[in-house]
């Protein structure tokens, strides 16, 4: 491969720099300020102790009035009292965001830049009525693949949560197909192809002709420069082994 | 019922307004009765090309808006039978094309008419989308290059997710592929994409390859649709893809480079 070399020396370093993308619970602050904000808020945590118990949270800043000044520091305190762990805020105004940084709260971007994204990951998050393991539950128990049968054009996206996506056709340049789990593309895969979205490093990405605009799995990329003359236009299986991407042809 | 045909690329410039009045006036010529509508509104062009811009009194938006009957806007053509042209208005948006207003008119255009001819406006917002909403075929009209390729590919995206036939769950719009400003020599250069490669990114099957000519832009000044030029390689080529399109078994012309003689060389007709 290209960059074998390169490969090697990282190898050896005491530390791998990589992106990830991660389901976070989202806690969308109105008036923060209300006498009943943290009595409404414990009453939620009981009845799921175990969900919210050392849960990471991130704070939508989008409701909150402009004019009112917001102690993030106490903020945080207060909210790790509950058992949350706050790291981070989304949304909102300049200044907001000023006051939540020096508080050590970094604005957090949201998840992939359309907003079917979003809709898509929200059911993930938390289920007060049925506590404790039920999110573990979903992830584990086999879900049936998401199967497209007509070309996937330019501009479109795609997303398998929690599962396979499977394309019975080509996948054009501009188009893009995100999965928890693997990719299979029974045709020519010209567009972007993002597997183990969630995390899975197990997941690989199949295709009938490699001429991606770029594959990643688990946050590890290639980008189409990068992909070998060798195997460009060829069918081809790309998996993470060692922490490494591999793109190997059939 | 009439057929809703939209000619549509995504990118501008490409031919959809000079294939919309050469495929309106191909079908009048065999005997269907043709309408074609221009969608560009504020960028009137149809009216040009066909070479009725001085008899508009009502147009398109005027009938949507209830403001004018159907038959004071249609444009009867001169020289063709059978076939009406319905021209936009120069002075308002797309905002104006609400779907009911465009639904009514087609509705009653179908009653009358054997081929509605949708012209599209360029771009993937209203205005594009008001034309391939109701349609049942389209002819994406692409030229040999990469970004004219990829835009085309994002209009039969939203062909098979946001047309009426797509959302309603019906049988999905019938898609052809029209090549056009096609240059033999160039591609032979390397200089310009081949049919196939275009065939091979947007998987459509393929309608007709229109050579480049001159006589296009000679024909669209003195507002006469390039097929009623019969001399020109390119009314040819359009006359070639309208029999196709009607069903006919017939050969793809001008795709490799012709022999030019002595002759051509020194008139330099293409």
């Amino acid at each position: 491969m290209a960059t074998d070399t390169e490969n090697v020396s990282d190898r050896d370093a005491s530390f791998q720099l990589r992106g990830g993308s991660f389901t976070l619970m989202v806690l969308k602050l109105v008036d923060p300020a209300s006498e009943t904000f943290f009595a409404r808020l414990g009453d939620k945590v009981r009845q799921a102790p175990n969900f919210f118990r050392n849960a990471p949270l991130v704070l939508d800043l989008d409701g909150l009035p402009g004019n009112e000044l917001i102690d993030f520091a106490d903020l945080k305190l207060r909210l790790r009292e509950h058992g949350l762990i706050t790291i981070g805020v989304q949304g909102g105004i300049h200044r907001h965001q000023e006051a939540a940084l020096r508080a050590g709260l970094p604005p957090v971007p949201a998840a992939g830049r359309s907003s079917k994204l979003d809709t898509v990951a929200a059911p993930a998050a938390p289920r007060p009525a049925s506590p404790a393991a039920a999110p573990r539950a979903a992830d584990s128990a086999s879900r049936p693949a998401m199967v497209i049968n007509e070309p996937v054009r330019s501009g479109r996206q795609i997303y398998a949560p929690g599962g396979d996506l499977v394309v019975t056709a080509m996948v054009s340049a501009g188009a893009e197909l995100l999965a928890d789990g693997h990719i299979h593309v029974y045709g020519a895969l010209r567009g972007r192809a993002l597997a183990g979205l969630a995390g899975d490093t197990s997941a690989r990405i199949f295709c009938l002709s490699l001429e991606a605009e770029m594959v990643s799995i688990s946050g590890l990329y290639r980008v189409n420069e990068d992909i070998p003359p060798a195997i460009f236009k060829k069918p081809a299986q790309i998996y993470l082994k060692d922490g490494y991407l591999n793109l190997d042809p059939f | 019922m009439g057929q809703i045909i939209v000619m549509t690329s995504g990118k501008g410039g490409v031919g959809k307004t000079t294939s919309s009045a050469a495929f309106a006036t191909g079908f009048a010529l065999r005997g269907h009765k043709t309408v074609v509508i221009d969608f560009d509104v504020g960028l009137r062009n149809l009216d040009l090309i066909m070479g009725c811009e001085r008899r508009v009194v009502f147009d398109f938006i005027n009938i949507i808006n209830g403001e004018a009957k159907l038959h004071q806007a249609l444009i009867k053509d001169k020289r063709v039978d059978n076939l009406y042209i319905l021209p936009t208005s120069q002075t308002r948006d797309k905002d104006a094309l609400t779907k009911e207003g465009v639904e009514k008119v087609m509705e009653e255009l179908r009653k009358e008419f054997e081929f509605i001819i949708c012209d599209s406006p360029a771009g993937i917002e209203r205005g594009a989308l008001m034309a391939l909403y109701f349609a049942d075929q389209a002819i994406i009209v692409t030229n040999p290059e990469v970004s004219s390729v990829r835009d085309s590919d994002r209009i039969l995206g939203m062909l098979a997710a946001r047309s009426r036939r797509a959302e309603l769950g019906l049988e999905p719009v019938v898609e052809h592929l029209l090549l056009t400003r096609y240059d033999p020599h160039r591609v032979e250069r390397g200089e310009m994409l081949n049919v196939d490669d275009v065939l091979e990114i947007l998987a459509v099957p393929l309608l007709g390859v229109i050579p480049e000519s001159k006589e296009v832009l000679r024909a669209s000044n003195v507002g006469l649709p390039i097929i009623l030029d019969n001399e020109s390689n390119a009314g040819q080529a359009y006359a070639d893809a309208v029999g196709r399109f009607l069903g006919e078994d017939i050969e793809h012309r001008f795709i490799k480079p012709q022999k030019r003689g002595l002759l051509a060389r020194l008139f330099g007709r293409t």
